[in-house]
């Protein structure tokens, strides 16, 4: 499905040799951390994380075609990959599942990506703010906003896409559509089976893509921003997807899914699919593969030692961070806390 | 009516300063200020623009400043504060307006998770200066859902300010000073006194030098402190002068801030009466009365000549128009839980 105008410009230029293989870097770096993560967690260095194994072409893809100069990023508690895509520092980005800071210890200004929070939804009406505050201010930033099928069940996504769509603001909805919320599978959750196809009743072009093929993530983005930042309104992208992984490593998906259904459902490995892609085009070789994966392990090691070496925030913080102009009421707990807790 | 708020409220201003006006054309005026004087406010929410809102609070605000300025929105609550959100994150001070307290909850949500905790999660650099307006508490014979008092909902998350104010000269002010602070305010306006007139000294807010965050003293006296805010302050002023011809000298607390509390005025007040009778609309259990009472038991348990005593709505759903008045503390339940607090006598 595709109901997006054909754009002129930049958006159609074909990916260059030396883009394909950053982005299965990218994809590689992502890979390697999101299975760490897990490592990390069992090995009780993070009490938790919300993997998204499967969905590595959907979020470096639509990452990619960020410009950190002007746009600013919606993510939801699974968009590690579009933060490292981004060039997010990802100790700071993993430190939220550290539980180290609820929204993470990076600069959401400086990183252009909205801090982590777990209300699904609830970020996709901040990113229609913040898109209509670029129109008001005349310039051309897109906003770039995440959520799944689960989320898109919420009232808030409807608002978001209503309000974007009178206001004509630029704002591209990405959906990742993984198949699973949580336990719940897409047939119980998405009425009429396609979010894309809702995106008609708002007057909003839309396309339905294979999210497990970066290059078409990538192109489906680029379009989709060039028509945002040319003024035309939003446009909401539905990447077609799969959680290989549980829904968090406190989830048990061997509940609600059989071995052989996650098989037929996940398809081939986005990765291993690009991979293929790169070695048939004679765009790279096993040597540069290697040497990716090296590199991954590198970072990953480097990330890791990182988050090890987090202490916890100070607990001032508490107080400190609730209020730009604080409370005496607040100064008075704070207080109370010093005197019982540090005994100073 | 109007004439007992004033006599309450402005001891010793200068009359050549003060303008005589509705608290409308109070908050009106504000608004207009507010927009003239910082270009990244904006105003917006259900029939705000064109119309000037349901109360006509943003009348002419519109034409005046602009259709990027002062805008309408689709009927949806949860996205009016959401959008609130992201407009706050690209650099402008958003006054959305919910157009009746009880639509507030569809948007509970952007208020308790994103509104209030935006700063906190964001370590400070995503500040949430969101003005939120909302036309609050009884008394108009409105339909459901359009006479709640939401403070101690609202009072009771963490990261939220919570003002209301009591007359023109007030909502003038505080709305000044709410829609220039760089965290969010709730801004609860009492809807039953939108058109009662009053003196407003546009110059100064606190002719005494007060603290605008702080509660405030709006009839001295030496027997008893009325604490109430939005509308029942009138109401308590009214009780006042009728106590006053008992010979009882009452002294009226308008809270103003419901977060912060002003727990130092408080304590100065019913230290100084010994006795403390709470006022609110909201229903009894767990409202900001309880609140209050604690403050004033904790600063004043030595000298307090009796428990401090609550008069409130009552825990039951806001009522329908017939029988709004009953529901409202009215004049005869604040005389009598005044009664009950200069009769007590300790076991």
């Amino acid at each position: 499905m595709d109901t997006l105008p054909v754009a002129s410009g930049d958006a159609a230029e074909p990916l260059t040799p030396a883009q394909l293989r950053e982005l299965y870097s990218l994809m590689v770096a992502v890979r390697h951390l999101d299975t760490s993560a897990i490592a990390w967690q069992r090995q009780g260095i993070i009490p938790g994380y919300a993997p998204e194994l499967g969905q590595e072409a959907a979020q470096v893809g639509s990452g990619y075609a960020v410009d950190t100069t002007r746009d600013f990023v919606f993510p939801t508690y699974r968009e590690m990959g579009v933060a490292r895509t981004m060039g997010v520092d990802m100790v700071a980005y993993m430190s939220t599942h550290k539980a180290t800071w609820h929204g993470g210890l990076y600069d959401p200004l400086e990183s252009r990506l909205a801090p982590i929070q777990a209300v699904v939804a609830g970020s996709v009406l901040h990113a229609v703010g913040w898109a209509h505050g670029q129109t008001l201010d005349g310039t051309d930033g897109v906003a770039l906003t995440y959520f799944g099928d689960g989320a898109s069940s919420q009232g808030d996504i409807h608002e978001a896409l209503n309000f974007a769509a009178v206001l004509k603001a630029p704002v591209v909805f990405f959906v990742q559509n993984n198949g699973w919320a949580i336990s719940v599978p897409t047939e119980r959750q998405v009425a009429g089976g396609s979010v894309a196809a809702r995106a008609a009743g708002y007057g909003m072009p839309a396309l339905q893509i294979d999210g497990d093929d970066v290059v078409a993530v990538v192109e489906a983005t680029r379009r989709a921003f060039a028509h945002a930042r040319a003024g035309n309104g939003p446009v909401l992208i539905e990447a077609m997807t799969y959680r290989r992984g549980p829904h968090s490593t406190s989830d048990d998906p061997g509940r609600y899914r059989s071995l052989d259904e996650e098989r037929d459902g996940a398809g081939t490995d986005p990765l291993e699919r690009f991979r293929q892609r790169l070695l048939a085009d004679g765009i790279a070789d096993e040597a540069f593969f290697a040497g990716a994966l090296a590199a991954a392990k590198a970072e990953e090691d480097q990330i890791r030692t990182g988050i090890q070496a987090l202490g916890s925030r100070p607990g001032t913080e508490m107080f400190d961070l609730v209020f730009q102009e604080t409370t005496p009421a607040l100064q008075a707990q704070a207080a109370n806390w010093r005197e019982e807790s540090e005994h100073v | 009516m109007s004439n007992s708020i004033l006599e309450g409220a402005l001891i010793v201003e200068s009359p050549a300063a003060t303008t005589v006006m509705s608290m409308q054309q109070a908050l009106n005026r504000a608004l207009d200020e507010v927009l003239a004087e910082n270009p990244k406010t904006l105003i917006f929410g259900e029939d705000c623009g064109r119309l000037g809102g349901v109360f006509r609070i943003t009348d002419g605000l519109q034409a005046k400043h602009g259709e990027q300025r002062v805008f309408d929105t689709p009927l949806a609550e949860s996205g009016i504060l959401g959008m609130s959100v992201g407009l706050a994150m690209a650099g402008f001070h958003p006054i959305p307006e919910v157009q009746f307290d009880g639509f507030a909850y569809p948007a509970i949500n952007q208020i308790v998770c994103q509104i209030a905790r935006m700063n906190y999660r964001s370590r400070g650099t995503l500040p949430m200066p969101i003005t939120l307006r909302v036309p609050s508490f009884g008394g108009i014979r409105a339909p459901e859902h359009h006479g709640e008092s939401l403070e101690a909902l609202f009072a009771h998350v963490p990261g939220l300010k919570v003002v209301s104010p009591s007359n023109p000269h007030e909502a003038y002010h505080l709305l000044k000073y709410a829609a220039t602070r760089p965290d969010p305010v709730i801004f609860m306006e009492p809807k039953s006194r939108y058109w009662q007139k009053g003196e407003v000294d546009l110059a100064r807010h606190d002719a005494a030098g007060g603290s605008p965050t702080g509660a405030k003293v709006m009839r001295e006296g030496r027997h008893l402190t009325l604490v109430a805010w939005g509308a029942m302050v009138a109401r308590c002023l009214q009780v006042a002068e009728l106590a006053a011809e008992d010979g009882i000298d009452i002294e009226v607390l308008d809270l103003r801030w419901l977060k912060p509390i002003d727990a130092a005025a408080l304590a100065a007040s019913v230290r100084k009466t010994r006795r403390a009778v709470v006022v609110h609309e909201a229903p009894l259990t767990s409202g900001l009365g309880a609140e209050v009472a604690q403050l004033i038991t904790q600063s004043c348990f030595d000298t307090l000549r009796a428990p401090v005593e609550r008069v409130t709505g009552f825990d039951v759903p806001y009522p329908s128009g017939d029988l709004e008045d009953e529901y409202i503390p009215n004049i005869d339940r604040i005389l009598f839980g005044i009664q009950r607090v200069l009769e007590y006598k300790r076991g």
